[in-house]
This record gives structure tokens, sequence and C-alpha cells, in this order.
């Protein structure tokens, strides 16, 4: 029997369903994987007791014909998604041992649709990061390597553990989380393929929240049907969220594989940066003569204001972040370190439980937020958020279907070797898919090529608001012809 | 703008997280790292344009106010480090 590891979803859905293997082999073929690799990190829980359970209760309805669109699918879930008695902690050490009493609006559509869950994934702590090192479990090991090299790499971040488990095949898919690349860039760095949705297409009820005007779930998983295929699961409107939008639930898989020709595709010329790396240009270059090859017309479009978005993402995003983690206090989960007031006990557990990324963001969303600030500072930045959005608008109104850029500056780099002494150097990883979040778009990033190092470069496609649907269409085409890229194990 | 050590030491205590005195020059140098990086917005011509308020425009939908839920103070207090009969304990704030 071929490894059932390697298979994608689609080809799994189609064994499950001719009774070729049984979901239980398939989630204890998935279990095993995910105890060799422990040295990835990519687990902070296994939860293999469940994952049993779960797969046989597919196995039931899978013989009585009831299987869901998912039955039997093992998949990974972020550690930011809340799951009914088990342990979730944001990756954060303030969190402690939490057990929620509920579980997310997404992983709840998941199991609902028969999927099976392996474990919960690493992260950066509270989602703020671009390697996966803020996580309070350690950094997550990329399974892709240098060639003729062993030096460990990050995975990105800062959905790292779905990314890396994804690639590493410890998981079918995996779901994770977007704020400013958080989705796409680790999707680039381990050639998996990740959909950060139009804001509103995800419920975020029960995801451990972030920033929250910038906040999307999305999927993880090794082909772009695939990661339609979990799209569909995880989309729809939900109550709980009073930001998640009533729309119907398109069948994404249908248009997987549906011609491009005539689609106008836009080439941002704001995004072809100084000094940027003739291995990126080359990547963008080919992505858009494949995209031209299946008919889609190229045109050179203008997003005057991209330069702006990160800076003023490093105002909104920790601005909302200081109000949003400000609940961390010590009275009603999670840790609690004594202080002889109320007043120093706040300040003690906030000390001891949030790591030096996390503490850096609320102490500045704390700053642009305080008297006298707000102005200068938040208010400046929702004005260029405002610009950021009206840029896409334009282009959308000339009849632009999507917009295709890089979806990182760079490959993969070393664990350590980014932000040490200037955060900054850290947060220019997500200047191509930061631009996404602030406009409330829609951005899948696919696997594209390699580097001369031999390490995964992604393609990014910007779609107009709740388009998903083109960007798995276009997504398919840089995938037929980029082929898909597997690392070699090593571990 | 950069903040000097009082601003760093007022915006830990604005955001409840003890800082030792040892570690204010370092967090001192990266806020205003950040803070340098985020100077370029100034560039930017806002004049006339509109904060962003809501990113995807559409109208927030309400429910019905009835109580739907509830019920469950011990789930509620479950994860609390410390509570006594469905209360949470926290240290005297009143003598």
């Amino acid at each position: 029997m071929t490894d059932l590891t390697s298979l994608t979803i689609a080809e799994a859905r189609s064994g499950l369903a001719k009774k070729t293997f049984t979901a239980l082999e398939l989630t204890d073929a998935h279990l095993k994987a995910m105890e060799d690799a422990r040295v990835l990190n990519a687990y902070v829980l296994e939860t293999p007791d469940h994952a049993r359970a779960m797969a046989r209760e597919a196995d039931t309805k899978i013989a009585k014909g009831e299987g869901g669109p998912l039955a039997g699918i093992p998949l990974g879930i972020k550690d930011l998604f809340a799951t009914r008695d088990v342990r979730t902690t944001a990756c954060s050490k303030i969190l402690g041992n939490f057990l929620p009493p509920y579980e997310s609006t997404v992983t709840s559509q998941l199991w609902r649709d028969g999927a099976v869950m392996l474990g919960k994934l690493n992260n950066d702590e509270f989602a703020m990061g671009s390697s996966n090192e803020t996580s309070c479990f350690g950094s997550v090991v990329n399974p892709w390597r240098r060639e003729g090299s062993a030096t460990a790499l990050v995975p990105g971040g800062s959905s790292g553990g779905s990314a890396s488990a994804v690639a590493a095949s410890l998981c079918m898919g995996a779901t994770a989380t977007d704020t400013g690349g958080s989705i796409r860039q680790p999707a680039a760095f381990t050639a998996t393929v990740g959909i950060k949705p139009t804001y509103g297409r995800c419920s975020r009820w029960g995801i451990v929240a972030f920033a929250s005007s910038l906040d999307q779930a999305g999927p993880i998983a090794r082909t772009v049907r695939d990661t339609a295929i979990l799209m569909r699961s995880m989309a729809g409107h939900d109550p709980k969220d009073t930001t998640s939008v009533d729309r119907a639930v398109p069948d994404y898989e249908a248009v997987v594989g549906k011609s491009v020709k005539g689609m106008k595709i836009g080439i941002p010329r704001e995004y072809r940066l100084d000094g940027m790396s003739a291995e990126i240009e080359k990547l963008w270059s080919e992505g858009a003569s494949w995209l031209k090859a299946a008919g889609a017309e190229l045109v050179e479009v203008s997003l005057p204001h991209t330069k702006y978005a990160l800076p003023a993402y490093y105002i909104v995003a920790p601005a909302e972040a200081s109000s949003n983690l400000a609940r961390y206090d010590g009275v009603r989960y999670g840790l609690r370190v004594p202080g002889r007031s109320i007043g120093e006990m706040y300040e003690n557990t906030r000390a001891e439980g949030f790591g030096p990324e996390v503490r850096r963001r609320i102490m500045i969303g704390t700053y642009v937020l305080s008297a006298g600030y707000y102005d200068a500072y938040y208010l400046r930045a929702q004005k260029v958020r405002t610009l950021i959005k009206k840029d896409f608008e334009d282009c959308f109104a000339r009849g632009v279907h999507a917009i295709l850029t890089p979806a990182t500056p760079s490959a993969a780099f070393g664990i350590g070797e980014k932000g040490g002494v200037d955060p900054v150097e850290m947060y220019l990883n997500d200047i191509f898919t930061v631009t996404v979040n602030m406009a409330g778009l829609p951005g899948i990033a696919v696997p594209a090529g390699k580097d001369s190092q031999g390490l995964p470069l992604g393609l990014q496609l910007i779609g107009r608001p709740f388009d998903e649907e083109t960007l798995f269409s276009l997504g398919e085409v840089v995938e037929q012809a980029a082929g898909r890229f597997t690392p070699s194990r090593w571990w | 703008m950069s903040v000097d050590a009082a601003t760093v030491r007022r915006i830990a205590h604005l955001a409840r997280i003890a800082v030792a005195e040892q570690e204010v020059p370092h967090l001192q140098g990266e806020l205003n790292a950040m803070l340098a990086f985020v100077e370029q917005l100034g560039e930017v011509a806002v004049e006339g344009v509109e904060p962003m308020t809501s990113v995807t425009p559409m109208e927030m939908k309400k429910r019905h106010d009835v109580v739907d839920d509830g019920g469950i103070a011990d789930e509620v207090v479950a994860n609390a480090p410390e509570t006594q009969d469905h209360f949470f304990l926290v240290p005297k704030v009143v003598e």
C-alpha cells in the first residue's frame, strides 16, 4: 500500500469512499508520522485518543453512506483555535492550561463535516511573529533545508506549526490564521498552499483574538484543490461573530481547473522593491507568463500607498492587540502571579505571562492610543488604511480580476538569524502580504519555484472582496505550471 | 517622536506590565525603533480622508434581546485561578 500520508485530501477522500483504506488506518498513519517528527516541534499537543475516536466515528458514518465532505480527513489545528476540553494556549504562558468549555465555530464546522483532529499546532505567541520563534513552546523547524546544509530554518509565522506539519505530511491540512501574512508567508516558506479569505468570510468566534479588524482564519494544505475543499467547510456566516458575512458559501472546489481565459491580472509596480533579489524577480515574471499562457491578460497597475501599509499596520495591529489582550489579568483564566494589591497582581501576572514580542506590541499599542498621541498615530494610520483600500478599489474598478505579486521578499531564513537587534527587520517579511489584511481582501500563496539554495518560494494572488473562487482558479494554473514541491525527509 | 525612560515606565504602567528598571533602556530602544519606522506615515496627505472604521461595508446584524444561553456558571469559572461559590477571587481591594 502507498504511504497514506503522501496522499492529498482529494485522493484520500476517494480512497475512503472506495474502501481502499479506512479512516482509522489513515489517522494511524498520520499519528505515526507525527510521533516520528517531534524534532520539528510542529505540534504542541498530540491528541491520538481523540483522533482515533473521531476516525472510528467517521468509518461508521462512511459505512452507512453518511460521511460528510471531510469524513475521516486528519487535520492539525493551530493552537489559536479554542477546542472544547482540549488545551488551548495561543502558545503563550499566560493562558497556561486553559481548557475551553466551548469549540471555535471554524473547528466545529470541520468536525460537523467529519474531519479528525490529530492535535494542536505551534504558532507565534498570540500569532505575533513571522518566524514562529516567539512561541512559549519554542521554535518550529522547517522540514526544508538548504541544499547540502543541516542548518535549521524557520517555517515562517505565525502559522509555522501548521505550515511545517502540512509540508512534512504530519497532517493532510491545517487551520491557520492571518493578521498580516501569517498564513501566506509560512505557506511560501514551506511550499504549501495557504489562503487568507476576505475579512468576514470565516467566523472569528472562538479564535484567540490578536487584532480583530485584521484577523481571518483560513486553511493551509498541499494543493490548491485541498485548500478549496477545506475552505468550503471553514467559511460561512455565524451569528456569534457580528463581522462574519451572511453570504452563501460557494463550492470552491468546482472552480479549481476552470479556465482563466480573458481574466485581467494586475502587476503592481510598487511591489518591485529596490534591491529585490533577482530570484524573486524571475519567479514573479515566470508566474505572470504562466497566467498569460493560460489566456489571462497582464496589465501594469499602481497601488501608490503600498509602502505605507506596513508602518500603518504596526500602529493598528498593536493598538487592537493592546486592547484585546487587556483581558489577561490573572482573574478569570490562565496564569496568576500574586502581588500585594490587585494592581500589582495584574502587573506581575502580565510581566511573567507575556513573552518579549507580545509585551513590546502591547506597549506600542498602549502608547499610540494614549492621550495626546491618538490623533498623531492611530487616527492617521486609520486614514492611511482607507487610502490603501482605495488603491485596490481603483484597480478593481478598472476591470482587474486579481493581482499577482511575490509572496515574500526571500526564502526561509535560519532560526535566530533575524530580528535580534531591530524588530523591524523581522516585520519586513510581511511587506507583500500585509496590504491585503489592511484592505480586508482575499489572498492566496501558491508554491512557484525554488531559490538557488533549493528553498521554496511562493507567489501571491490578491482578489476582489469575496472572490476567493478566482484565486482558486488562478492558483491552480500556477500549481499546474510550477508543479508540486516536497521536502526530502531527514527527520 | 521618540520615548524617554520615564515614558517607557508610564506606558508599562498603563499596560499593567511590571517592568524591571534594568529592562527600561532595552525596551526604550525597541519602542523607538518601531516609532522611527512608523514615522514615514507623516509623508502621506490625509486631509479630508475618512479614517477606516470597518473594512467590509456592512450593517451590523442585531439579535433579539432574549436570553438564549446561560446557566453555565460551573463552566464560566472552571479555568479561574481562584474561585469561591461561583465568584472570582482577587486580592482585597476595599479596606
